[in-house]
């Protein structure tokens, strides 16, 4: 509790250090870290907590950022009607997705959960109305009715304080009768049933639950940076979700946060910051920042295989 | 209380239950026994809802639960416990059989209190571990307790759900003398309680606990009687029992 509270004191003077220094981009930037990690956090339920390995999360992601995107080309950009919209239909394709995935199991599972998200990202990449391939720009973020979150401060905040409460209903809700449900299903499935609980119905839940904090995030996505692309809804996303839940810690509260930090943190410093000897050895490496990602995540999921988190909690213990 | 109905069960050509007719009487213990791969536990699946019964139909208090999926079957008061032990490994004790407490006792899709905040549940886990021998283990994690402690969970498992009848599944799977004795010794207690079917091999125990025994061959009944009338019932000694039960 103690450290949660320090990480939000730190979080919230940040944008307040980076006025001062005069650096705002980076405020920006972490604002769309925040963002990830409400979606990785709603992934790392159903896949770390729920032990359901979906690999179509993006389609929740990107659906919830198009009802946004969408509603907001129409005319209709109030936060209180397009954000519970976004919530909404992203926790109705999770209903659909999973009354149907969670008659599978194990490869089949994640084969089908990703299928019927590349389904859906096909089906907007050829809706030439709302942009299709070149993806769909916002007239400007979702309105409040008072004030604004043009600004990039008070924007920062606003997603600040979603994450916060994410975090905190995710971990009331894993600490709940639902929740120990849950955990109980991913242990043992078949003894859960034999006690008599509903499997099924559980774990439908949890993916809706999921499916539609991921619209929400979707939501926040697309005001980012007032466009909406495909790409959001792509299998490529939802590999990154996943990536960043593994790094993070699969079933841990902070996961979800943590890997989206290191994993945008990476891509942004390898794009940015020109490494002098690495650029003598290989001149266009940064062209390459996949690659060089790909070999730090490499070092370190060999030197913390239970996630960064994990890490956390051994040293603690220690 | 429990009636079988012409249940049968076919994997391919393979037959596991053929034609099986059976009436578990309300206040019995009920053995069955039979060599192996007789359709056992094919037979406990088809009761428990694991598997699906296509021929035949099961009766439960009166109810077709025939075609009734497991979790609801339990519900209506029909438990079981597995030959190969099933429990929450990474749990304690009584987590073990607080979370079996809470599947009958209220909803689940409650998504806020904290279910540590829900005393009743531990309490009754409490009553139940005692019930079990496992008092004084309550908070060890299940996967290190002794393979004797770990069947008694399973058994607790089932009798958590406070079931009307309980399905056995060889309860003393791989136990040692003292071991068998305490599992005999717990269902003595709970028999007063609850209903119960009990497949095992140890015959001594089977004799000695139940008030009728039916006997599986190749997935038919081949008798069904009390102890002493099984017991001298040719067909079975000839099918299944040969000498062990002549000394």
């Amino acid at each position: 509790m103690i450290r949660a509270i320090a990480v939000f004191i730190v979080l919230a003077i940040f944008p307040l250090a980076m006025q001062a220094m005069d650096t705002m981009f980076y405020v920006s930037l972490a604002s769309r870290i925040l963002i990830y990690a409400i979606a990785a956090t709603s992934l790392n339920l159903v896949l770390g907590y729920g032990g359901m390995v979906s690999f179509g999360h993006a389609a929740f992601f990107g659906a919830g950022a198009f009802v946004v995107g969408i509603m907001a080309v129409e005319g209709v950009r109030s936060v209180w009607i397009a954000w519970p919209a976004a919530v909404a239909v992203a926790g109705l394709a999770a209903f659909i997705i999973g009354a149907l995935s969670l008659r599978t199991r194990g490869v089949y599972f994640i084969m089908i959960t990703l299928a019927f998200a590349q389904m859906i990202y096909y089906i907007f990449v050829s809706l030439k109305a709302y942009g299709g391939d070149d993806g769909l720009s916002m007239p400007g973020r979702s309105t409040l009715g008072f004030g604004t979150l043009g600004n990039d401060l008070v924007w920062y905040y606003s997603v600040l304080a979603i994450l916060a409460a994410v975090l905190y209903g995710l971990h009331r809700l894993v600490h709940s009768r639902f929740g120990r449900v849950i955990a109980a299903i991913r242990e043992n499935e078949a003894r859960a049933e034999a006690i008599g609980f509903p499997v099924y119905r559980y774990k439908l839940t949890c993916f809706v639950i999921a499916g539609a904090v991921g619209g929400l995030a979707g939501a926040l996505i697309a005001n980012q940076s007032s466009y909406v692309s495909p790409s959001l809804l792509h299998w490529i996303q939802s590999g990154t979700l996943m990536i960043m839940v593994i790094l993070g810690g699969v079933g841990t509260l902070w996961g979800g946060m943590i890997g989206a930090a290191v994993l945008l943190g990476l891509e942004h410093l390898i794009a940015d910051y020109r490494i002098g000897w690495l650029a003598a050895l290989a001149p266009n490496y940064q062209d390459h920042g996949a690659l060089a990602v790909g070999i730090v995540l490499l070092a370190i999921v060999m030197l913390a295989p239970e996630g960064l988190a994990g890490l956390f909690a051994r040293t603690k213990e220690k | 209380m429990l009636e079988l109905r012409a249940v049968s069960k076919r994997y391919g050509g393979v037959v596991a239950t053929d034609d099986v007719t059976l009436d578990v009487v309300r206040g019995e213990v009920h053995g069955l026994i039979g060599p192996n791969g007789a359709g056992k536990t094919t037979l406990i699946g088809q009761i428990s809802g694991v598997l699906p019964t296509e021929i035949g139909r099961i009766i439960f208090n009166g109810t077709d639960i025939t075609h009734l999926p497991a979790h609801a079957r339990v519900a209506a008061g029909l438990a079981r416990s597995y030959q190969i032990t099933s429990i929450f490994r990474r749990y304690s004790v009584l987590e073990n059989l607080a979370f079996a407490v809470q599947a009958r006792s209220g909803s689940s899709f409650r998504f806020w209190r904290p279910v540590t905040a829900e005393r009743t549940l531990f309490d009754e886990a409490r009553v139940i571990a005692a019930d079990i021998g496992l008092a004084e283990r309550e908070n060890a994690v299940a996967a290190t307790l002794a393979h004797g402690e770990q069947r008694a969970l399973e058994v607790g498992l089932a009798l958590a759900t406070r079931p009307q009848l309980v399905l056995l599944d060889e309860p003393m799977a791989g136990m040692g003398p003292a071991e068998s004795r305490a599992m005999l010794a717990l269902i003595q207690r709970i028999r007063s309680r609850v209903t119960v079917l009990l497949v095992e091999h140890d015959m001594d125990a089977v004799f000695r606990l139940a008030d009728r025994i039916s006997v599986l061959v190749n997935g038919r009944v081949v008798a069904s009687g009390v102890p002493a009338a099984i017991r001298n019932d040719p067909a079975v000694r000839q099918a299944y029992l040969g000498e062990e039960l002549a000394a």
